[in-house]
């Protein structure tokens, strides 16, 4: 598809296998970016415009280039594979179908920041994705694509697969790099950020999968060849993952500034059949929910931050018109009531009572004043938590009741969710 | 409950030589401590502290902050539905439903026969495939009533010598290299 970069090879039979990789066109980066000086390939990712594609869309290249260059500790890359984001189902694919293509963009990352190790931290329920990638590393090695002196380029770099054991908050990287050294997944105090004092307090860079599969494309065709699709600010790109109510849920990759309801109606088939749209939320839990009314806008990060939300994980939850706004907020609270990590108080207990008032207003209609009761414990949250996991834990409360204050006081007055009484759960 | 086999022991020992910190084994250790006898024994846990040069409190305290280790006996088959937005919005409410039903426990239990746990969890990240379950290692997605009928029938009647080996989650076997550079 002449639209797809991180998804352009996923056509290819068993594109998994090193043999099939290499035969497509796989590791041929590797010549070109390994004998580039580390800089120069940090400017080329800057001037491609690559932005983080975890959730927080932080320029990649400048990312890179906060490494300091006058340390003499080790440096390592870690990428983040502990995909968790309630509606983001993008790296299980881009691992399970072509992994080689993540090695490859790991490897040249290495490279440009300084790291001679690299760590796959992929979460625990993924056993499919563990096994095929830990298969391609030891492939990749076999075949020195990876170890000492990679291809004769005098770079050396090992990687190897950590797996996870079940927890959201490791998306917050210093979270995920204190569950690396083998502690309890806590948030750490930044700064100093990971760049400067990351794994074992030494220079660290986190990055997305899909961030560093994009790496070897970027590298064989160039910074303006990445910046044909997208706009200014939003160049290349993006996996979204389109789940809820619509005809065929799934990844589909697109060029940034595709227009959402492109994505929603020729991509996802439309909304299930017979039904219209309600609500979208466009970047995964932890971005606000928008009505269907504002949802004609093009799928970008500038775009959609005017529409009020963000573009986030671009882990997109369509729903329709049967779908209850209390009882949305009441699950994604559910979520984050269940990974707040308990560190900070605004966010374990704000959390939890978020949770308990929801629950009282689906079940049994709780009181009026619990609307605002809500907005209050939000506000209380909101920038006061020690990490992003409890600042966005409030985005369905906030903006669902923005938008739908009235099913909200209808639930108060019926005594509970209609929907729910006549469904039976 | 047990100690760690000597198997046991040189398999975390030899995970933790590919960190360049021993401490960092610990999540894979657990593993190890869970595919040895189903759950983490405390007998395990300190056979972990001493192999990682930690306290047994200290290795409890992870073991206990994350949701894929087991400290308490579970059933034979984990079956475990997503119950995050996704799969809500697609009916993973209905297959909640039918499982208290005809396994005659709430979630969270374990049947009485031993062979089945049943718990609701939170987004397993395959909400494309909502809604979602997973037993060992694999996904079940789009998942029907009728499809979930006949996984239980055929779990319930299979004999103890057909069970499946639990899943491998740590992929550290028989590797050429690791991450450590030398």
């Amino acid at each position: 598809m002449a639209n797809e970069i991180v998804f352009s090879r996923n056509h290819i039979d068993n594109v998994k296998d090193l043999d099939v990789y290499v035969g497509n066109g796989g590791y041929s980066s590797l010549q070109k970016g390994l004998t580039m000086a580390p800089d120069e390939l940090i400017e080329l990712v800057k001037a491609s415009g690559l932005r983080g594609r975890g959730g927080a869309g932080f320029p990649t290249g400048m990312k890179w280039s906060f490494v300091p260059k006058d340390t003499s500790k080790p440096h390592y890359l870690v990428c983040n594979a502990d995909e968790s984001e309630p509606g983001t189902f993008k790296d299980r694919q881009l691992m399970e179908v072509n992994p080689h293509q993540l090695l490859e963009g790991m490897i040249l990352a290495c490279h440009a920041i300084g790291a001679k190790t690299g760590f796959i931290y992929i979460r625990g329920e993924f056993v499919g994705p563990i096994q095929i990638v830990s298969r391609a590393i030891e492939q990749a090695y076999a075949r020195g694509y990876l170890g000492k002196n990679i291809q004769g380029t005098g770079v050396d770099v090992d990687l190897a697969v950590h797996p996870g054991a079940g927890a959201y908050i490791w998306g917050e990287e210093s979270a995920l790099l204190n569950s690396l050294e083998g502690q309890r997944g806590l948030p750490r105090l930044k700064p100093p950020f990971p760049a400067v004092s990351g794994l074992y307090a030494s220079p660290t860079i986190i990055n997305n999968v899909e961030t560093l599969a994009n790496i070897s494309h970027i590298v064989n065709n160039g910074a303006d060849w990445f910046k044909q699709w997208g706009t200014e600010r939003s160049a290349g790109t993006k996996v979204v993952s389109i789940s809820g109510h619509v005809n065929r849920p799934g990844n589909y990759e697109v060029p940034l500034a595709t227009p959402m309801m492109t994505l929603i109606n020729e991509f996802a088939g439309g909304v299930r059949d017979g039904h219209k749209l309600k609500a979208v939320i466009p970047g995964g839990s932890s971005v606000p929910i928008l009505p269907a009314e504002k949802c004609d806008i093009n799928y970008d990060y500038e775009s959609i931050q005017a529409a009020g939300s963000m573009l986030g994980s671009a882990g997109m939850i369509v729903m329709d018109e049967t779908t209850c706004m209390v009882g949305v907020a009441r699950n994604l609270v559910h979520f984050y009531r269940h990974e707040s990590c308990g560190k900070c108080t605004p966010c374990r207990e704000g959390t939890d009572w978020m949770f308990k008032i929801l629950n009282e207003l689906e079940l049994t209609g709780g009181q009026m004043d619990d609307i605002d009761l809500l907005l209050d414990i939000t506000d209380n949250m909101d920038g006061k938590c020690f990490c992003p996991l409890g600042d966005t834990s409030i985005m369905s409360v906030v903006s669902g009741i923005e938008h739908w204050r009235h099913e909200f006081e209808e639930h108060v007055r019926n005594g509970g969710c209609q929907q729910r009484a006549q469904n039976g759960h | 409950m047990a100690h760690l086999t000597a198997e046991s022991r040189q398999r975390i020992n030899d995970i933790a030589a590919r960190y360049p910190e021993k401490r960092s084994a610990l999540l894979p250790a657990l593993y190890v401590a869970q595919e040895q006898d189903g759950i983490v024994t405390d007998e395990a846990i300190i056979d972990i502290a001493e192999l990682l040069e930690a306290t047994p409190a200290y290795v409890k305290g992870v073991a206990s902050f994350y949701t894929m280790y087991y400290r308490y006996s579970v059933g034979k088959y984990i079956l475990q539905v997503c119950g995050t937005l996704s799969c809500e919005l697609c009916g993973s409410g209905q297959l909640v439903n039918h499982l208290e039903e005809r396994l005659g426990i709430k979630e969270g239990e374990t049947t009485p026969d031993g062979r089945f746990t049943f718990e609701t969890v939170e987004c397993l990240g395959a909400c494309g495939g909502a809604p979602v379950m997973l037993l060992g290692d694999k996904y079940y997605e789009k998942l029907t009533i009728k499809q979930l009928d006949a996984i239980i029938d055929d779990l319930r009647f299979k004999p103890a010598s057909d069970h499946p080996e639990p899943p491998q989650l740590v992929p550290f076997e028989d590797k050429p290299a690791g991450a450590k550079s030398t």
